[in-house]
C-alpha cells in the first residue's frame, strides 16, 4: 500500500515495476478483484474519454446556458489550416482538453479525471501525446492508472475538491496527474513522473474556483486548455532530467494548506475572483435572471 | 484513506458539469432512494453552502432528483428528472439554507410515501465520493475507510445476530459497528464497516431479514 509520493517511488524501485503497475496492484489487492476486471473497467472509461472528445471536436457543442461550446473544435479546425505557433502536439491536447470540458458543461457523458470540472487536461494530453508516441492500447489504459496514481496520492492527502481546496485541487492535481503519466508513457522512470508531477502542480498552486453563475464553463474550460499543455512541458522538463526542489509530497501539501486558507468567495460559490467581475455577474443575471447572492 | 479506488480518481462515467455537485449529488440521492426503497410521493431537499449557492448552475437539483428516481451518475435521463419527477406526480421542493454546515457540499432529504418518512443528510467531498452524516437523525460516525451497510431495523431481540449471521455465512468480517435507537423497542439503526466488497446478493440477503426494515451500502 502506498499512501504518498515517496512510498510509491519506493515500491516501484524495490518491486522493479511501473507507477501503473503499482496502481494496478494496489487496486487488485485492496478490492479482491482480478488484473481482467480492474482492466476491462479502466478500458470502458477510456473509451467514454474518447467519445467525449470526438463529440467536442466533431459536432457544435453548445452549453444549456450558451456560455461556453465550440472553442474545441475551432481550435482543431485552425490547426488543421494553418501553421500554428506553439506547435500541433500542443494545441491538439489544448483542443481536446476544451472540447471534454465543454461536452461535460453540456451535461453530455465524461469520465471525471479526477473530477468533472478538470475532465479535460488528462485525456487532452493523453491523445495528443498519442499521436507521437503511437502507444498500444494497453498502454493508453496505463497511462490512466499512472494519472490515477498520483491523484488518488492527491485525494487522500490534500482534496481534490473545488469546494474545499480551489481550482488548484482540480485542474491543479489533473495538470499534476497527466504530466506524470505522459512521462511514463515516453519511456521515463517513475521518479521522473514524479518530478513532473511536482513541477506541474507548483505552477497551479493558489489557482482559485471562481466559476461565473456557478457554472463549470467559464473559466473551466480554458482551464483544462492550459492544465493539458501545462502538463506535457512539464513532462518534457522532466524528461530533459530537470527536478523539482521542493519534493512532490510537500508540493501536495503545500497545495492542501494553501487551499485551507482560501476564503470561501474563492472555493465554488461563485461569490468571488472571475463570478464577481461586472461581466461575471450580468452573465450570472442573464442566465438565472435574479441578483448573485 | 477516505479514497480506495483508482476508480474514484479516474471515474466516474457520470453526466456532466459536476463530479461533486452533479454525480456525487446523483449518488446522495441515489442512496436515499435505495434506503426508503420506494419512489416518494414528495421530497424536501435542503442545500447548504456551495450547494446552496450553485446548485441551479451545476446541474445538483436534476442529479438529486435523478438519484431519488433511481438514476446511476452515467443515466442520460438526469438532465430532464424534475420534468420526469412532476409526471411522476412527486412533489420536489429546494430549499437553500444560509446556514454553514461543516462541509460545504451538503444536502439533507427529506423524503414521504404516505406515512413513512425518512431524512438523510449527506455531503459530497470531491470526485463524486459521497458520506452519509445522518439518517433519521441519528448521527452516522463512519471512518469513510471502509465499505460500510446501513441497516434500519426494528429494536428487538435477535436482530443484530440475524444480520451479523447472514454477514458470518458470506465471510464478511465486521470492522466496526454501532448500534443506535431512538427509543426502546422502535426504529434503531446498525451501521457495520466491514473488510470486504459488499455485494448486492448481500445486501437482498440482508434485507429479507424479519427484523429488517431497510438496508443499503455506502463507501463502495
Amino acid at each position: 500500500m502506498f499512501q504518498n509520493v515517496q512510498q510509491l517511488i519506493e515500491l516501484t524501485d524495490e518491486k522493479k515495476i511501473s507507477i501503473s503497475e503499482a496502481m494496478i496492484l494496489q487496486e487488485m489487492e485492496v478490492h479482491d478483484r482480478s488484473r481482467e476486471e480492474i482492466i476491462k473497467q479502466m478500458d470502458r472509461n477510456l473509451t467514454v474519454m474518447e467519445q467525449a472528445v470526438k463529440r467536442g471536436i466533431e459536432e457544435e457543442v453548445k452549453s444549456v446556458s450558451g456560455l461556453t461550446g465550440g472553442a474545441g473544435k475551432k481550435l482543431y479546425e485552425y490547426m488543421q489550416k494553418n501553421e500554428t505557433l506553439a506547435g500541433d502536439l500542443l494545441l491538439d491536447a489544448v483542443a481536446k482538453a476544451m472540447a471534454t470540458n465543454e461536452v461535460n458543461a453540456a451535461m453530455g457523458t465524461i469520465c471525471a479525471t479526477p473530477t468533472a470540472g478538470s475532465a479535460g487536461v488528462v485525456p487532452g494530453a493523453l491523445f495528443a501525446v498519442k499521436k507521437k508516441l503511437n502507444p498500444s492500447r494497453d498502454q493508453m489504459i496505463r497511462f490512466l492508472f499512472t494519472s490515477g496514481a498520483f491523484g488518488y496520492v492527491v485525494a487522500n492527502n490534500a482534496s481534490i475538491s473545488g469546494a474545499a481546496g480551489g481550482c488548484q485541487a482540480e485542474v491543479g492535481s489533473a495538470t499534476g496527474m497527466a504530466a506524470a503519466a505522459v512521462v511514463e508513457m515516453a519511456g521515463g522512470t517513475p521518479r521522473q513522473s514524479a518530478e513532473a508531477m511536482a513541477i506541474a502542480l507548483k505552477n497551479m498552486l493558489g489557482l482559485v474556483c471562481d466559476p461565473v453563475a456557478g457554472l463549470v464553463e467559464v473559466p473551466c474550460v480554458k482551464r483544462n486548455a492550459f492544465g493539458a499543455s501545462n502538463a506535457i512541458v512539464a513532462a518534457d522538463m522532466a524528461l530533459a532530467g530537470i527536478t523539482s526542489r521542493i519534493p512532490t509530497d510537500e508540493v501536495i501539501d503545500a497545495m492542501y494548506k494553501i487551499g485551507q486558507s482560501m476564503p470561501s468567495a474563492l472555493r465554488e460559490t461563485a461569490e468571488g475572483g472571475l463570478a464577481a467581475t461586472p461581466t461575471g455577474r450580468r452573465l450570472q443575471q442573464e442566465i438565472f435572471g435574479k441578483t448573485p447572492r | 484513506m477516505k479514497f480506495r479506488s483508482v476508480f474514484d480518481i479516474i471515474g466516474p462515467v457520470m453526466v456532466g458539469p459536476s463530479s461533486s455537485h452533479t454525480a456525487g449529488a446523483a449518488r446522495i440521492g441515489l442512496v436515499a432512494r435505495h434506503l426508503f426503497q420506494t419512489e416518494p410521493d414528495w421530497a424536501d431537499i435542503h442545500l447548504y453552502g456551495s450547494f446552496a449557492k450553485t446548485y441551479q448552475g451545476h446541474g445538483t437539483d436534476v442529479a438529486l432528483v435523478g438519484g431519488l428516481l433511481g438514476f446511476d451518475t452515467y443515466d442520460e435521463r438526469i438532465p430532464q428528472s424534475l420534468k420526469l419527477a412532476k409526471d411522476k406526480k412527486i412533489n420536489v421542493q429546494f430549499i437553500e439554507e444560509p446556514d454553514e454546515h461543516d462541509h460545504p457540499n451538503t444536502v439533507k432529504i427529506r423524503l414521504g410515501k404516505g406515512n413513512d418518512k425518512m431524512e438523510l443528510v449527506g455531503i459530497s467531498i470531491g470526485g463524486g465520493k459521497v458520506e452519509v452524516k445522518e439518517l433519521n437523525g441519528f448521527k452516522l460516525r463512519l471512518s469513510g475507510n471502509h465499505p460500510a451497510i446501513l441497516v434500519v431495523h426494528n429494536d428487538r431481540y435477535g436482530a443484530i445476530a440475524s444480520v451479523s449471521a447472514v454477514l458470518a455465512k458470506n465471510e464478511i468480517n465486521i470492522g466496526h459497528m454501532e448500534v443506535s435507537r431512538k427509543n426502546k423497542g422502535q426504529e434503531a439503526l446498525m451501521v457495520i464497516e466491514v473488510d470486504q466488497n459488499v455485494s448486492d446478493e448481500l445486501l437482498n440477503e440482508v434485507g429479507a431479514l424479519a427484523s429488517v426494515d431497510k438496508v443499503t451500502k455506502i463507501h463502495d
